[in-house]
């Protein structure tokens, strides 16, 4: 920092965290580094965030090597010896219908889950926030009837419509990625809207308009930045609902199609022997529920920790 | 704000009346266009739906096993080989009229299908919102009022556990614990099978048919069958309710009114209720009317898991079936019952909250 | 300690080494009161200070009003004798809006929207007297009339966001005023008003409070106000009471702070190059 000799021992090194936490940034790349940082702050003294955190990491992990946790195949059983098993120290939570041990089909079954909701978040957060954008930014005929759309989506019950899609396209893993994306992108849209609206009066949207910038490119430069924080949050908050949704179509049986070992399907499957041999359908819902669990905690608390208005 | 003498009215009454009548059918002018407009929409994606994105819209309709005048009839009933907007101006009058077409299943109209279905579904979903209302409301003021306490903590956890639970699931679980393992309450359907046939069906919802004919016995049969269903449904808006309440709570009563309320020397149980809930109902009702339309969709999966002969049922086996017609007149039904709950929503909160309701004085 | 003999031979309202606190972001306690101290007889004080001063949270506090997560001590709080701190939530509800009241600053936001305003004055009165409803609305019209509202029956009906700035403060004077309390505390009651508004509003308060005899608190930012109402003036700063002056001896005040505060005072036709500014000493925030 200061290279005057004579004051060199009596003013000491700014550490990483001072740096951080600054409140005089003196560029603008310290300033992001430094909300990204206060942000992580406040997150991480959320210990259910951590943990939803952590779970969520888990989940991905467990996608990525489930080759190597799961101790027996999810797809061949053994209709002789292994069928309808309790849970035991072979198998931990048990055998299904088919003989297959159910740990290792839901470790499998994590991809599934992985899988849908990453490409719903692809496909449904930047529709969404474009529509937002654009309608808020644009205002007049084009807001209107964009925003009339948004509402024609809004105004069915997410399942429902998804449905309907589904029955339309068949069903299968594709299409029911498909049908909750097209389902989901309303809500963000009127997050982004919403957020557009509030800062296309500020001065600096106005100088950069005043320099005759494009409408493009600040609706894509300026304007999108700045809404992104409060979309990543919804869709993060989103996600529960995403996995409830997936696993409800799953159980309908118009996900993934057996023998993929979609956690839903399995408890469809195992709804069939439910009152005997209650830990088939037992064991893939607890699993959902601690995914959608961890989803929300860790959406609450990047919301708390990114909008702290917003706390409670 | 005003300059001068502020107490003369600057609007004579006469005028003022017909300002207001004014006023009133513009906004319910303004509405009924909106209205309108939504739900053209809805039936522009439900024919989108089923014309558009299957490559064969009638063999969508009819199943691929029809035979051949069927699927004859159907295509010119349809009007395939006429434009697209005349297709769909033969739609939307078809169902303005209640014609959804007919069900390959069954091979009734639709119409009649759903109408039959409809009240046990609005039974299960009328019941759930009053336990979840009944309940969440009182809930969500005691979180509020009690911050960071026992009841807060609750609401908390509920809300949580609701946000992430399959409801499938939980009722599954539910049927095992309580029917099978415990036998509290009975099993799946609406009504044991000894009383189905002897019961004259009026209304549709059993509770009111047995009390009205006198059967007690087969009204604790019925509702037996009813509780854990709508529990499970009034637990799903019991945990959005009452964070709702809570929410909205909290926020009326950080509010300066409050504090004067204070300052007059009222009691806290009226500040509470007369003061923060009365304003908090405002944004509250619409809450309850749209968590109402959230219980229709919740008894998708319910009505499959609990063999519940409504609305939902009707719909996932038309699903499984590939019942096209039936599938999308479900679908309209609710969607329609959804903006009409939107509607409803809105009137609600025009009529609660008195700065929405009046014409502003001239200032 | 006060300058001037008491008008009535025991202070109505005793204020000793009065410290309110809340909670910061860092873990620890800020305070926002340190250590007022003052007396009050059935006359006029006033308080006046910056925003953060610490003067609302002064009043307050004599209420017990303050947020549930602040903390309110002091060597003596006393209302006629009655320990504020010491006596039950009941008698201190009693208190309030009967013996001791308190006029805030918006009516915008200080009224409850969704009841109409003769219902919060009636409101007023029935929580500390027995009335049948007819009675009490009677009282209530009259109340009205008493701050000057020409057509007290209309506006009975009318919603706080229905009425001007003017009206509604002057229905929340009658609001607090109606169970004909000693005391009146007054937050910055004109502070939203327009200067014209502000003038009207305050001849109705100086003609109840002459009419009835109360003591008021008169707490605000604008010196030249308080100066003309009341008789006795505190100047606050950072939670302390820096100077304690009578009306008439405001030209003559000795501290810094209520020096560069006079200093700042617009004069008309003075030709003030360079425009002074307050010159806030670290030390009078100690």
């Amino acid at each position: 920092m200061t290279d005057n000799s004579a004051r060199n021992d009596a003013v000491p090194r700014e550490s990483l965290h001072e740096w951080l936490m600054s409140d005089r940034p003196r560029s603008r790349r310290q300033a992001s580094f430094g909300r990204a940082y206060g942000a992580w702050r406040t997150f991480s003294r959320n210990r259910l965030a951590i943990l939803g955190l952590l779970i969520v990491i888990g989940l991905v992990l467990t996608a990525v090597f489930a080759n190597v946790l799961a101790p027996y195949s999810p797809y061949i059983g053994d209709l002789r010896t292994t069928r309808l098993l309790p849970p035991s120290a072979a198998h931990w939570f048990g055998t299904d219908d088919q003989g297959r041990d159910i740990l290792s089909r839901i470790i499998f079954g994590s991809r599934i889950t992985l899988f849908v909701v990453i490409l719903v978040a692809i496909l449904a957060a930047p529709i969404g926030l474009a529509v937002g954008t654009v309608a808020g930014y644009a205002g007049g005929l084009l807001d209107a009837a964009l925003m009339r759309i948004t509402d024609i989506f809004l105004a069915f019950p997410r399942l429902i419509l998804a449905l309907a899609f589904v029955a339309a396209l068949g069903p299968g893993i594709e299409n029911a990625v498909l049908a909750i994306a097209i389902t989901s992108w309303p809500p963000y849209a009127r997050i982004a809207r919403a957020e557009t609206l509030t800062i296309r009066r500020t001065d600096y949207i106005a100088a950069v308009q005043l320099i005759g910038a494009s409408p493009w490119r600040i609706v894509w430069r300026h304007i999108m930045p700045l809404c992104l924080s409060s979309v990543i949050v919804r869709v993060t908050l989103d996600m529960a609902g995403i996995i409830l949704t997936a696993a409800g179509l799953g159980f309908l049986g118009l996900g993934a199609q057996p023998p993929m070992p979609e956690w839903g399907a399995m408890i469809a499957n195992g709804r069939l022997y439910v009152l005997d041999q209650w830990w088939v359908a037992a064991a893939p819902g607890a699993a959902i529920f601690v995914v959608s669990l961890a989803f929300n905690l860790l959406g609450d608390g990047m919301r708390d920790a990114l909008d702290p208005k917003a706390a409670k | 704000m005003d300059p001068g003498p502020p107490q003369r009215d600057p609007i004579p009454a006469d005028v003022r009346g017909d300002l207001r009548l004014l006023r009133a059918s513009n906004v319910l002018g303004r509405f009924l266009v909106v209205i309108l407009l939504t739900y053209v929409g809805l039936l522009a994606v439900t024919f989108f739906i089923g014309r558009v994105i299957p490559i064969d819209p009638v063999l969508a309709i009819v199943g691929d096993r029809a035979p051949e005048h069927v699927v004859a009839r159907v295509r010119e009933e349809l009007g395939l080989n006429k434009p697209l907007w005349e297709q769909f101006y033969i739609y939307v009058s078809k169902v303005l009229q209640g014609d959804f077409g007919t069900s390959v299943l069954t091979s009734n109209p639709v119409m009649q299908d759903i109408r039959r279905a409809f009240p046990a579904t609005f039974e299960l979903a009328t019941l759930g919102i009053v336990i979840g209302a009944g309940i969440g409301v009182p809930l969500g003021v005691w979180a509020a009022v009690r911050r960071g306490g026992v009841v807060d903590q609750v609401v908390r956890v509920m809300g949580l556990i609701g946000y992430s639970i399959p409801i499938f699931w939980l009722g599954l679980m539910a049927l095992v614990v309580f029917y099978a393992r415990l036998g509290w309450v009975a099993g799946p359907g609406r009504i044991d099978v000894v009383y189905e046939y002897t019961l004259v069906s009026v209304t549709g919802l059993l509770l009111l048919d047995t009390a009205r004919a006198g059967e007690w016995q087969a009204f604790a049969n019925a509702m037996s069958h009813l509780i854990l269903p709508a529990s499970l449904l009034g637990y799903f808006s019991l945990a959005y309710i009452s964070r709702m309440t809570r929410s909205f709570m909290l926020n009326e009563l950080a509010q300066e009114y409050v504090v004067a309320a204070r300052a007059k020397g009222l009691s806290e149980t009226r500040i509470i209720w007369r003061h923060a809930l009365r304003n908090a109902m405002v944004p509250l009702v619409t809450v309850i009317a749209l968590s109402y339309g959230g219980l229709l969709e919740g008894s998708v999966l319910t009505e499959t898991v609990f063999a519940w002969p409504g609305l939902g049922l009707y719909l996932t086996n038309s699903l499984q079936n590939a019942d096209m017609n039936a599938v999308l007149g479900a679908t309209i039904v609710v969607g329609s019952i959804f903006i009409g709950l939107n509607l409803l929503a809105d009137l609600l909160y025009q009529t609660l909250d008195p700065r929405t309701r009046a014409i502003k004085r001239a200032r | 300690m006060s300058l001037e003999a008491s008008p009535s031979p025991a202070p109505m309202l005793v204020v000793d080494d009065l410290r309110v606190s809340f909670p910061n972001r860092d873990g620890g306690r800020t305070e926002a009161v340190r250590g007022v101290s003052f007396t009050l007889g059935r006359e006029r004080l006033g308080i006046v200070g910056e925003s953060g001063s610490g003067k609302t949270q002064t009043g307050r506090a004599i209420l017990g009003l303050t947020a549930p997560e602040g903390r309110v001590s002091a060597r003596r709080l006393a209302f006629n004798d009655v320990d504020l701190l010491h006596c039950t939530p009941r008698q201190r509800r009693e208190l309030r809006g009967g013996r001791i009241a308190m006029v805030l600053q918006d009516p915008k936001f200080s009224l409850n929207p969704v009841m109409c305003i003769g219902d919060q004055i009636v409101e007023t009165l029935r929580a500390h007297t027995r009335l049948a409803a007819r009675e009490a609305r009677a009282r209530a019209i009259a109340a009205l009339r008493s701050v000057q509202i020409d057509n007290p029956e209309r506006v009975y009906k009318l919603y706080p966001h229905e009425v001007s700035g003017g009206m509604g403060q002057r229905a929340m004077i009658a609001m607090m005023l109606i169970a004909n309390p000693d005391l009146l505390i007054a937050d910055e009651p004109t502070s939203a008003l327009d200067v014209t508004v502000q003038l009207q509003v305050l001849a109705v308060l100086d003609a109840l409070v002459v009419r009835r005899g109360m003591g008021l608190i008169f707490v605000s930012h604008d010196l030249r106000l308080v100066s003309s109402f009341c008789d006795r003036i505190l100047v606050m700063y950072a939670g302390r009471v820096v100077e304690e002056v009578s009306a008439r001896g405001l030209a003559e005040a000795r501290h810094p702070y209520t020096r560069g505060l006079l200093n700042c005072l617009p004069k008309l036709g003075a030709n003030r190059h360079p425009l002074p500014t307050l010159d806030r000493r670290p030390e009078w925030a100690l």
